[in-house]
C-alpha cells in the first residue's frame, strides 16, 4: 500500500496532473485485504490447539507441524497430489502437443472438429466427474465395462481399486484441451516463411517438429505447466464427488486432507496447518510463473 | 490424387478421430440426457432409441432446479459486474500513466491467484460463519470478485494498451477527467476486449466448484454444487443427472466458444498470444 500511496505522491509531485492511487486503490485494497488478512488467521490457527468441538482453545507453537509431519496421511496425500500433477501435466504435454499439430493442419471440417476438442474444459468439474464416474467408468453398467466385458478383457473396478489413477483420466480429460488450446494458438503464431523453407530444404516432418516446432512451443510450455500446476495442486471437487479421498486415502490429496480435517474432523489447528503447507508448495511453483510472465511484460 | 489433398484428406480423418474419442462423453451424456432411466443403465448400452423429453420436465419440475441455476447466473454476472467496475480505473491508470512501479503492482496482483483456495479456507469458512454470510450469494459473489480481479484487471489493461494513445491526448486536452476518459472514450473503444474479459470472468464463475461446495448448503448453491449432491448413492438416477447436466453446461460451452481467442490471452496473462 505504501508503494502505491508513494507512487501517486511523486507523480504529483513531478506536475502531472492525474494521481494514480485513487484509480488503482478500488482494485488493489480488497485484494490487499484478501492476500494477508485471511492467510495471517490461517498461520495463527496453525499455532493454536483448536477443535469446533473441544470449548478450550489454547497456544500450541508448532504442536500442529510436528503432529502433521509425523501423520502418515500427511505424505500419502503430499505423494498423491504429485502424481496427479505430474501425471496430468505429463498427459496434457503429450496430447496438446500433438493435438496442437494436428489442428494446425488445414482438414476439412478443422473449426468444428477445433470446437469439439476444446470443449471438455469448459464442462465444469463436478459433471465431468460424475459423467465418467457414473456412465462411463461404471464398473456394471458403464460403457468402458461394457466394451471390455465384449472384448473379454474382463471388468475393471475403477474407483475401487485404481481411485488415483481414474481422477487422473478424469483431470486429464478437463486439461489436455486447455493445453491444446494454448499451444494451438502459440503454433499458429509460427514463421510460415520458415516452415516453407525447411520444406524446401528437404527437412523432414519428423525432424521440422523437432527443430523448429518445438523450440518455438518451449515457452507455451512452460506456461502450461505452471498454470495447470497451480490448478492441478488444489483439485477438490473430481475427489468430492468421486471417491471421498478413498478408499482409505487412497486418492486423497492435499487440498482434500485439508477439507477433511478441518470440515469433517473440526479439526480447525490442524487443518490450518495442512494450508499452510498447501500454500507454501503452490508458492515454489508461483514463484517460477511470475518469473517467466514478467519476462513477457517488457 | 495430388500430394496435399492426400494429406489434406489423412488429416480430415486423424482430426475428425481426435475430436470425437475428446468429446464423446460430452456426446454420450447428451443422448442419456434423451433416455428413460432404465434405458439409460441398459446393457447393452443404447444408441438408438425413442428420445424423451421426460427428464428436463422432471429436472425443472424440482422448483429448487430453477433456484440452483438462478443462483449460477446471478452469482457469476454480479461478480463479474463488480469485478470490472473495479478493475476499470485501475487498468486505466497501469496503461496511461504507467510508473516504475506498474509491472511489479501488475505481477504482485497476479501472485494473489496463486495462493491456493484450501490455504485460507478455514478462516473465510470461520468468518463467514460469523457474519452470517455462509449459504449466501453475496458470500460467494465476493470471493469470486477477488478471486476474478486480477485477471480481470490484467486482461482490460491489455486491451487498453491497444488503444491509440493519441486518441486519448485529444480527450485530455478538451479538459475530460480520468473517469470521463475511461466511461466515455475507453469502454466504448476497447468494448469488444472487455466483452470477452466478461465471458472469460462468468465461465470461471461458474464452473468455480472449491468455494461454491464449501460455503454453501442449500440456499445459495449454484450448479457446481447442485450437481455435486447427485453423487449420494441414492441420487444416482442417470438420465436426471444427466439432463441437468447438460442444462448447467450448455450456456458456458457456448460462452467459452464465442470468446476461445481472448481466452487465451486471459488465461496465460498475456505470456502466449
Amino acid at each position: 500500500m505504501a508503494n502505491v500511496a508513494q507512487s501517486g505522491f511523486l507523480r504529483r509531485r513531478r506536475g502531472r496532473q492525474v494521481d494514480t492511487a485513487p484509480l488503482i486503490a478500488p482494485a488493489v485494497l480488497p485484494l490487499i485485504v484478501w492476500a494477508f488478512v485471511p492467510l495471517a488467521v490461517t498461520l495463527w490457527f496453525s499455532l493454536l490447539h483448536y477443535n469446533l468441538l473441544d470449548p478450550i482453545i489454547r497456544f500450541v507453537g508448532f504442536n500442529n507441524y510436528s503432529f502433521l509431519l509425523t501423520d502418515p496421511s500427511l505424505f500419502d496425500a503430499l505423494w498423491n497430489t504429485l502424481a496427479l500433477v505430474v501425471g496430468v501435466l505429463a498427459a496434457s504435454i503429450i496430447f496438446g502437443c500433438l493435438f496442437a499439430v494436428l489442428f494446425d493442419q488445414e482438414f476439412y471440417g478443422r473449426s468444428v472438429a477445433r470446437l469439439l476438442i476444446i470443449m471438455p474444459f469448459f464442462v465444469m468439474p463436478t459433471v465431468s466427474a460424475l459423467i465418467w464416474k457414473n456412465l462411463l467408468m461404471h464398473p456394471v453398467n458403464g460403457l468402458i465395462a461394457y466394451i471390455t466385458r465384449s472384448a473379454h478383457l474382463g471388468v475393471i473396478d475403477w474407483f475401487g481399486n485404481w481411485p488415483l489413477t481414474s481422477i487422473g483420466i478424469i483431470v486429464a480429460w478437463q486439461w489436455v484441451p486447455f493445453a491444446t488450446l494454448i499451444l494451438l494458438t502459440a503454433i499458429q503464431s509460427l514463421d510460415r516463411e520458415q516452415v516453407e523453407a525447411a520444406r524446401m530444404d528437404g527437412a523432414k516432418r519428423a525432424s521440422m517438429f523437432y527443430f523448429i516446432v518445438l523450440p518455438h512451443l518451449a515457452r507455451p510450455i512452460t506456461v502450461v505447466i505452471m498454470i495447470e500446476t497451480i490448478f492441478l495442486l488444489s483439485v477438490f471437487a473430481e475427489i468430492l464427488v468421486t471417491t471421498n479421498g478413498g478408499p482409505g486415502d487412497a486418492s486423497t490429496n492435499l487440498t482434500y486432507l485439508v477439507y477433511k480435517t478441518a470440515l469433517l474432523d473440526f479439526d480447525v489447528g490442524g487443518g490450518s496447518a495442512g494450508g499452510i503447507v498447501a500454500v507454501i508448495l503452490a508458492n515454489v511453483v508461483a514463484i517460477f510463473l511470475l518469473r517467466t510472465v514478467a519476462r513477457s511484460l517488457d | 490424387m495430388r500430394p496435399r489433398t492426400k494429406h489434406k484428406i489423412r488429416m480430415t480423418f486423424l482430426g475428425w478421430a481426435a475430436a470425437l474419442i475428446v468429446a464423446f462423453p460430452i456426446f454420450w451424456m447428451t443422448l442419456a440426457a434423451f433416455k428413460t432411466e432404465i434405458v439409460a443403465v441398459a446393457t447393452p448400452p443404447q444408441l438408438f432409441f425413442s428420445p424423451t423429453l421426460q427428464n428436463f420436465a422432471e429436472v425443472r419440475s424440482r422448483a429448487d432446479y430453477l433456484v440452483f441455476a438462478g443462483n449460477s447466473i446471478v452469482i457469476s454476472v454480479s461478480a463479474t459486474v463488480i469485478a470490472i467496475l473495479l478493475a476499470l480505473p485501475a487498468a486505466y491508470a497501469m496503461a496511461f500513466h504507467p510508473s516504475k512501479r506498474t509491472k511489479d503492482l501488475l505481477l504482485w496482483m497476479l501472485s494473489t491467484k496463486m495462493m491456493p483456495a484450501v490455504g485460507v479456507l478455514i478462516p473465510i469458512y470461520l468468518i463467514y460463519k460469523d457474519l452470517r454470510l455462509l449459504d449466501t450469494i453475496y458470500g460467494l459473489i465476493i470471493i469470486y470478485i477477488l478471486m476474478n480481479l486480477p485477471i480481470v484487471a490484467w486482461m482490460i489493461y491489455s486491451f487498453f494498451r491497444d488503444v491509440p494513445k493519441e486518441i486519448l491526448e485529444a480527450a485530455r486536452m478538451d479538459g475530460a477527467r480520468p473517469l470521463q476518459q475511461v466511461s466515455m472514450l475507453l469502454v466504448p473503444l476497447a468494448l469488444p476486449g472487455i466483452a470477452s474479459t466478461a465471458l472469460l470472468s462468468i465461465i470461471l464463475c461458474w464452473n468455480e466448484a472449491f468455494w461454491s461446495i464449501n460455503l454453501t448448503a442449500t440456499q445459495a448453491r449454484p450448479l457446481t454444487a447442485f450437481i455435486a449432491s447427485f453423487s449420494s448413492p441414492e441420487g444416482l438416477f442417470w438420465a436426471k443427472l444427466s439432463a441437468a447436466s447438460l442444462l448447467a453446461i450448455a450456456p458456458i460451452v457456448i460462452f467459452g466458444f464465442l470468446t476461445q481467442r481472448q481466452l487465451v490471452r486471459g488465461l496465460t496473462f498475456g505470456a502466449v498470444k
